[in-house]
C-alpha cells in the first residue's frame, strides 16, 4: 500500500490535491485494496456543486458499493472519462491515473484534512 | 468421483456435483430443421390496425424439439447447489427448507386455480384464510394492522416508508424527508428510501456492532422522518436499547421503520410492536418456510400501529360477521401497491406452515434457529475471529483475520467449503467487518448437518494453521464450473447471443 505525500487526505480515505482554486479528488490506495477489484465508477456530471462531504461519485467493487465523499466544496470542471471503461484504473493508480474529478473549489475551503503522516498514523489507529 | 476417493471424508461431506459434461446454450443447441411447436399460419387477412405490427424477419427462437429443450435445463439444473441438495447456510438470506406439506395445500384445486378479480362471494375460503394469515402476523410481531400487499420484503420496506412519507405529510411535516439508516443495514434501506424521494444517511455502529446511542443522538433533528432498523441486525447481534432508540426518535418527531428481515429469531418469542417499533415488514419466505421469489412470486407483509394504519394500502382483507370483503376506499390510504391483494399461494403455503406449530409451539422456531447459530459460534470461536462477543441470535458472524496471517481470505474459504459439500456462507456483509463470513444454520437443520459443517470449517482452519493453502487458493476443485472471474463477468459482461 502507498500513500501519497503530495496529498491532503480526509478519515473516509478520501485525497485531495490542491492547484491554485483547482482541486482533484480519488480514492486512497487503502481504500481501494480494502474495496477490491473496482469493476464500474459513476462519476457526477460536470457543472454540478457539491458540498464538502457530500456525495459525489460511486464506486462499485466485486464486494460492495460506496459513496465517495468530496473533501473540499466546489464545482466540477472535469471528470475522469477514462474511468467508464478502465475502472481497474482506481486500482493500479488510485493516486494518478485513478482520479475521479477535478473542481474549481468554492468559499473558504475544506475542515478536516490530514497530511500523509497523520494520515498514516490514522490508518494504524 | 474416483473409487479412491470414496473415504469416509467424502461420504461425511456429502454433496452432489451433478453430471460433470459441459452444456452449450440453447440457441447453440437449435436446429430449425426440427421445432418443437407448429403454430398454424394465418387465416385470411391481419386486420389493417395490426398490421403495422407483423414481423418481417423471423423471431430467431431455437428451434428444439420438446425433450431436447426439458433435457438442456434438467442438465442445467444438475450443477446447481440448493437446500434440497445441502446445506446452505446463507448468513442473512435465512436458506430455510420448505415442508413438503405446505406445497400440497398450496396446490389444492380451489386454491391455486382462482383468479384474483372472481366475485368475492366465490373464493370465501381463500378470503379466509388470507385474512387468518392477517390476524396472526399482526399477533406475531406485535402491531393491530397487517397489509398483505406487498410483493417482496423489499417492497414492503417502500410500502412501509410510503405511509411513514404519508403520515409526516398529513402532520405538515414536509421538510422530514431524511431517512437514518445504520452502517450495518441490508443494502435494500437506503433503495427503499431513494424511491420514496427521500436521502439517506447512514449511522456508524458503535464497537458492539449495534447503534450507538450518541451517534443516533447527534443525527436527529427535525429533518428525520424515519429510522430504519434491524432486529436481530445483521451482526447477528440484539439491539438491546431498542426501546430507548424507538424513544430517541419518537422525541425527535421521526418514526421507526423496522426491517422484519430477522423475524424467525423473535417469533413467538419477542415482538417488535412492543418495543416502540411503529412499521414492520415481513419476509415470510425468511419466517414462514415459503420459497424464496428469486424472480417468482415473493411477499412483503407489512405490519403497523394506529399511527400509520390509516395510510395503509388497499384493498384491504376485512371480516363482517362471518364473511370476507375487499375494502376499497380509504380517502388517507397510500393506495394500491399491487395489481391484486397479494401473493395468496404464498400466503396459503404459510397458513399451513404456522398451522402446523399452532400457537402453542411457534417460538420453538426461533428458539431452535438461535440455538443452532449458537452451536455453530461456540465450536468455531477459537478457530475464527469473532468480532462481536456474547452470544448470537439466529446467525453468527465471523471474519478471516485469523486466516489472514497466512494469506487466506474469506472468499477462499468459501470455495473450499464448495469442494467439501457446503454451500458457502454469506461472505463480506455485512460491511461493518473486514472479510466477514455471516452463517445462518437455520432451525431445519440436524446437530449431524451442523457437526459436518462445523468440522469442515475446522479442517480449513487447521489446514492454513499448518500453512498448507494452495489448494484453498485453487479450490474450488470438484465442481463443474471452478472458480469464477468475478471482475471479469462485472467489468466485460457477456449478456446477449452471439457474443
Amino acid at each position: 500500500m502507498t500513500i501519497s505525500a503530495n496529498v491532503k487526505y480526509t478519515k473516509d480515505h478520501e485525497w485531495v490535491r490542491m492547484d491554485g482554486d483547482i482541486a482533484t479528488f480519488g480514492i486512497t490506495d487503502h481504500a481501494q485494496e480494502a474495496l477490491g477489484d473496482i469493476v464500474f465508477v459513476e462519476l457526477p456530471e460536470v457543472g454540478r456543486e457539491v458540498e464538502a462531504g457530500e456525495a459525489y461519485a460511486v464506486v462499485e467493487s466485486v464486494k460492495a458499493v460506496s459513496d465517495v465523499y468530496a473533501p473540499v466544496a466546489g464545482e466540477v470542471i472535469e471528470v475522469n472519462e477514462e474511468l467508464e471503461g478502465e475502472p481497474e484504473k482506481v486500482n493500479t493508480d488510485a493516486f494518478g491515473a485513478g482520479w475521479i474529478a477535478k473542481v474549481k473549489v468554492i468559499g473558504d475551503g475544506p475542515v478536516e484534512l490530514m497530511t500523509d503522516d497523520e494520515y498514516n498514523t490514522f490508518l494504524e489507529e | 468421483m474416483s473409487v479412491s476417493d470414496m473415504n469416509d471424508t467424502a461420504f461425511k461431506y456429502s454433496a452432489t456435483n451433478g453430471i460433470q459434461h459441459e452444456e452449450a446454450l440453447l440457441f447453440e443447441h437449435a436446429h430449425d430443421a426440427a421445432e418443437s411447436i407448429h403454430l398454424p399460419g394465418v387465416k385470411g387477412d391481419m386486420p389493417n390496425a395490426l398490421a403495422v405490427f407483423a414481423r418481417q424477419n423471423p423471431a430467431g427462437i431455437p428451434g428444439l424439439s420438446e425433450p431436447e429443450t426439458v433435457r438442456h435445463f434438467v442438465r442445467l439444473s444438475q450443477w446447481n447447489h440448493g437446500i434440497e441438495t445441502g446445506f446452505y447456510p446463507l448468513g442473512s438470506c435465512t436458506m430455510k427448507y420448505n415442508p413438503r406439506v405446505n406445497e400440497q395445500v398450496a396446490r389444492l384445486p380451489g386454491l391455486a386455480h382462482i383468479h384474483p378479480d372472481q366475485p368475492e362471494e366465490t373464493v370465501q375460503g381463500a378470503l379466509e384464510l388470507l385474512y387468518e394469515v392477517q390476524q396472526w402476523l399482526g399477533e406475531v410481531s406485535g402491531f393491530p394492522h397487517v397489509t398483505l400487499q406487498p410483493a417482496a420484503g423489499a417492497h414492503g420496506e417502500l410500502t412501509g416508508l410510503m405511509m411513514i412519507r404519508a403520515c409526516l405529510d398529513a402532520r405538515g411535516e414536509t421538510e422530514r424527508r431524511t431517512v437514518l439508516v445504520p452502517d450495518s443495514a441490508h443494502g435494500t434501506n437506503p433503495a427503499s428510501a431513494a424511491l420514496c424521494g427521500m436521502h439517506t444517511v447512514e449511522l456508524k455502529s458503535g464497537p458492539d456492532g449495534r447503534i450507538d446511542l450518541d451517534v443516533l443522538k447527534a443525527h436527529l433533528n427535525d429533518g428525520t422522518a424515519a429510522l430504519m432498523m434491524t432486529n436481530p441486525n445483521t451482526a447477528g447481534a440484539f439491539e438491546s436499547d431498542v426501546k430507548e432508540i424507538c424513544q430517541l426518535v419518537h422525541d425527535a418527531g421521526g418514526l421507526v421503520y423496522g426491517d422484519g428481515a430477522n423475524l424467525n429469531a423473535l417469533v413467538g418469542v419477542a415482538r417488535p410492536g412492543d418495543m416502540g417499533i411503529d412499521c414492520l415488514h415481513i419476509n415470510v419466505h425468511k419466517t414462514f418456510a415459503t420459497p424464496h421469489g428469486g424472480g417468482g412470486p415473493g411477499a412483503g407483509p407489512v405490519a403497523v400501529n394506529e399511527t400509520l394504519a390509516p395510510y395503509m394500502p388497499v384493498p384491504r382483507i376485512v371480516k363482517d360477521a362471518d364473511a370476507y370483503a375487499l375494502q376499497g376506499n380509504v380517502g388517507t390510504s397510500v393506495g394500491s401497491v399491487l395489481g391484486s391483494i397479494g401473493q395468496s399461494g404464498v400466503y396459503m403455503r404459510a397458513n399451513a406452515y404456522i398451522s402446523a406449530f399452532g400457537r402453542e409451539h411457534l417460538h420453538k422456531i426461533a428458539q431452535d434457529a438461535v440455538l443452532n447459530a449458537n452451536y455453530i459460534l461456540h465450536r468455531l470461536k477459537d478457530a475464527y475471529h469473532v468480532p462481536f462477543d456474547g452470544v448470537c441470535k439466529h446467525e453468527c458472524l465471523l471474519t478471516d483475520e485469523i486466516q489472514n496471517r497466512h494469506g487466506v481470505k474469506t472468499l477462499d474459504i468459501a470455495k473450499q467449503l464448495i469442494d467439501l459439500g457446503f454451500h458457502p456462507m454469506t461472505v463480506y456483509f455485512p460491511l461493518i467487518v473486514h472479510g466477514a463470513m455471516l452463517i445462518e444454520p437455520t432451525e431445519t437443520e440436524s446437530r449431524e448437518t451442523l457437526d459436518n459443517f462445523c468440522d469442515a470449517m475446522l479442517e480449513i482452519a487447521a489446514q492454513c494453521e499448518a500453512g498448507d493453502t494452495d489448494a484453498l487458493h485453487e479450490a474450488p476443485v470438484k465442481p463443474f464450473r471452478r472458480r469464477l472471474d468475478e471482475t471479469q463477468a462485472a467489468r466485460k459482461p457477456v449478456l446477449v447471443w452471439p457474443a
